[in-house]
């Protein structure tokens, strides 16, 4: 078993958020979610109002040699990711949301090529908020996969 | 060769030839017609929440994902290209770090086409699990026809 270590998150979530807002640096948001480096997910701030998720291909998200093609986990956890990233820069959440469920369907094998995801918050409730989130490749009209999930919200956190 | 020998072909090869499982760590446990069983020895950087100590939930995912497909292989019993049409997880419990996360997954329906595997995640106790998932796989070698192995996608 590996021994799991507290990291510290360098920033808090508000510094982390506005510096992504304010200095469309999101080195520290993407901080917050240590699996969201280990996949080496980016975020691209250049539209605020409308975030774009960014994998950089590497060798190691292969799930089929023989194709090659991006293993269809490393789809879902990316576009899982994305949608979180996108709900800690959007909302002004005072935790990570928790996510109660996900569904992915799959359109296309992903190549050995950059992915990218964006998101959409369709209902925003209370506790509860549902994201949509498209992930393409090197063509935006032809999506990879189409996902949903739903997030739970700290309810108790002032507007 | 025996549905035995498949089954270890199977397990010999799975972490070769889907690199990405090599790098996360799935270790199999088991391997047959009727299920398989693996473990994914915990990671820091499976982390999703850092103040709370949860593990992402893609982590808990993409292991679903594999397993499934994996299951759905040995429970043709020969070599097959296949392809995941879709996915559902439901997180049921929180996933702590410093545990393995165990995945049982199954095939409980087959047709000349399509397949429908299901699977649960837990870490201290399989009557606790931490996540359910269900999912539809394609077989996308034409019926008949026997495809390469090279369809753990």
């Amino acid at each position: 078993m590996t021994p799991t270590q507290k990291i510290p998150a360098a920033v808090s979530m508000e510094e982390a958020r506005r510096l992504a807002r304010e200095h469309k640096d999101p080195g520290a948001l993407l901080a917050l979610v240590p699996y969201a480096v280990f996949l080496g997910l980016r975020m691209d701030l250049r539209d605020l109002a409308a975030p774009v998720l960014h994998l950089p291909f590497k060798p190691s998200l292969i799930g089929n040699a023989a194709l090659p093609a991006i293993h269809g986990g490393v789809v879902a956890s990316f576009m899982e990711s994305a949608a979180l990233m996108h709900l800690l820069l959007m909302l002004d959440e005072r935790r990570v949301p928790k996510s109660i469920d996900f569904s992915i369907d799959y359109l296309r094998s992903a190549q050995a090529e950059d992915s990218f995801a964006a998101c959409a918050v369709e209902r925003l409730g209370r506790r509860v908020a549902q994201v949509q989130i498209r992930c393409w490749q090197s063509d935006a009209a032809r999506p990879v996969a189409l996902g949903r999930a739903h997030f739970l919200l700290d309810a108790d956190a002032p507007a | 060769m025996t549905p035995q020998d498949f089954y270890d072909m199977l397990r010999r090869t799975y972490a070769t030839s889907v690199p990405h499982v090599g790098e996360l760590g799935i270790e199999l446990i088991r391997v047959d017609g009727r299920a398989v069983e693996a473990r994914l020895p915990s990671k820091p950087e499976f982390l999703g929440d850092v103040e709370h100590q949860l593990i992402h939930t893609g982590v808990v995912t993409a292991l679903i994902d594999s397993i499934c497909g994996l299951a759905l292989i040995a429970h043709i019993g020969k070599p097959t290209r296949i392809a995941t049409l879709d996915l559902r997880v439901d997180y049921l419990r929180p996933s702590r770090p410093g545990k393995d996360l165990n995945c049982r997954a199954e095939c409980y329906r087959l047709t000349e086409q399509i397949a429908f595997l299901r699977a649960e995640v837990w870490q201290n106790d399989p009557a606790t699990p931490v996540a359910s998932g269900m999912g539809a796989f394609m077989r996308t070698a034409r019926p008949g026809e026997d495809g390469r192995l090279s369809g753990l996608i």
